[in-house]
């Protein structure tokens, strides 16, 4: 399978098989689109069509894929989602978890259950030495105390057992003081902090508890933050909305407030929300990531303004292995999330759903898992759904997010198709980034 | 070749059998949260690799 695109007047053809990429012409373009050519010299349509079938021969298009037995993924687990707080000081417009609170009671996460939680994840971890932790809420820092006492158990228990862990803070910074931000600084591989860009789209929708815009709340510990953090790992990471179809503006506008390491991604909402991203707006989303990538390109230029995006980083010669690319987040199997109860997820989109509990920390030993729900996550793949078959982007996506499908289509293979939409959009760009870059 | 410019060949049809370490991490754990993309990681091996020269 191959696909051909342009990115305005640069062409291109991806080899997904093999993952090559190839710049070529508008006549390229137009015999592989089987478009008219007419317009075109015989000998020169010959000529390119010769070209063509040299590199089907070398195997650098339209290869073949490869014969490959899908093994069900292990179920070992490698990186936790630990709830550290069911409650946050922002009211989001947008927020999946309900103000923090995941549609039950407000909860802080116990120190006693925090340490199940860390012998939870050693004890079935199997081989694998590095595991991961990212402390989410809710707000985590509204429950600091238990966070730092959590990061130090794990420390203790990981020299014990011969494990790593790599920590990870999502914060949307309101109580992101400067010795919070020394402690995270020091503790975390990486921390990601919750701004959605300028500050009337930010304060439009992340607001207090009693309705103000949050931004003037947090920018200034975000760039303390930013100031001390040199060059270890951390996102300023976004929600785009309708209401903010201009979203390179606010990747831009974070740019210019010093941030080199940025995420905006689409909200995720039904067709009824009010800030929805409709299938309607895709064609205005299309043409600000093109924006983007112009802008993104032309500021990577200058070693003052460069900066990193998500979505248009893309590892071409160095990325994932091909079995990576099959299945995913790995959700439900190696990533699990859990709940300051102490229950288990399959991650945090699903915490909450009583019908996908997977269990609790605190009786886990004696009762185990529901393997059940595990085996279903770990048995999906690019190969059990039926839209990704014929999708050029599967080996980048994997899929897509298995709870997206859920939510949207009731059934994990059937993927949401607006993400589709958006991550196809997104790999042109940053093919398009990738060869100008690397030409 | 007149038509084409290679720009990258990581043939990964034909490295599929030799993969799937797991010491990668999971792509939704880094910043995006409700996306799914591992284009943009890199291979733990890779990076061993890069690192050590072994």
């Amino acid at each position: 399978m191959i696909h051909a695109f342009n990115f305005k007047d640069n062409y291109f053809v991806y080899d997904v098989e093999s993952g090559s990429l190839h710049e070529t012409d508008k006549m390229i373009f137009d015999i592989l689109k089987n478009n008219d050519l007419s317009a075109y010299d015989a000998n020169a349509v010959a000529e390119a069509k010769a070209e063509i079938a040299s590199l089907k021969e070398q195997g650098l298009l339209d290869a073949s894929a490869p014969e490959y037995t899908m093994e069900e993924k292990r179920l070992d687990v490698k990186a936790m989602c630990l709830h550290v707080c069911h409650d946050c000081n922002l009211r989001c417009g947008y927020c999946f978890a309900k103000e923090g609170t995941y549609s039950g009671p407000k909860e802080m996460l116990s120190l006693e259950t925090a340490k199940k939680a860390m012998d939870f994840l050693i004890d079935n971890s199997a081989g694998r030495k590095i595991l991961e932790v990212d402390f989410f809420g809710g707000e985590p820092l509204m429950n600091l105390d238990v966070l730092k006492q959590t990061v130090e158990y794990a420390k203790e228990q990981a020299a014990k057992k011969g494990k790593v862990f790599k920590f990870t803070t999502t914060t949307n910074g309101v109580l992101l003081n400067k010795e919070t931000s020394d402690y995270l600084n020091k503790e975390m591989d990486n921390v990601v902090l919750s701004i959605d860009g300028r500050k009337e789209v930010n304060d439009a929708v992340r607001k207090t508890a009693n309705g103000k815009g949050s931004f003037d709340y947090f920018i200034d510990n975000f760039k303390y933050f930013r100031s001390i953090r040199g060059d270890k790992s951390y996102f300023v990471r976004g929600t785009f909305t309708n209401k903010n179809l201009d979203f390179s503006q606010d990747v831009l506008f974070m740019n210019d407030l010093g941030f080199d390491q940025i995420s905006i991604e689409p909200v995720v909402l039904p067709d009824d929300h009010s800030l929805a991203i409709k299938e309607s707006d895709l064609p205005v989303v299309f043409e600000e990531y093109e924006k983007l990538a112009e802008a993104y390109l032309e500021r990577r230029q200058d070693s003052e303004k460069w900066f990193s995006f998500f979505h248009f980083v893309l590892h071409l010669n160095d990325g994932p292995c091909y079995k990576k690319r099959l299945v995913g987040c790995g959700a439900g199997s190696e990533y699990i999330a859990v709940a300051p109860n102490g229950d288990i997820y399959p991650c945090h989109q699903f915490v909450g759903e009583k019908q996908f509990l997977l269990g609790n920390v605190h009786t886990v030993e004696k009762d185990g898992l529901n393997d059940e729900i595990r085996h279903k996550f770990a048995k999906s793949s690019i190969f059990t759904k039926p839209d990704c078959q014929n999708c050029w982007a599967k080996y980048h996506c994997s899929g897509g997010c298995n709870a997206n499908a859920i939510h949207f289509n009731g059934d994990m293979d059937k993927p949401y198709k607006i993400a589709c939409e958006m991550m196809r959009k997104r790999l042109e760009c940053s093919m398009y980034i990738f060869a100008k870059e690397n030409l | 070749m007149k038509h084409f410019k290679t720009i990258a060949k990581p043939e990964l049809n034909k490295i599929a059998k030799n993969s799937g370490c797991g010491e990668c991490r999971p792509s939704c754990q880094s910043a995006c949260k409700t996306s799914c993309t591992v284009g943009n990681q890199v291979c733990e091996q890779k990076v061993l690799v890069r690192n050590t020269g072994k």
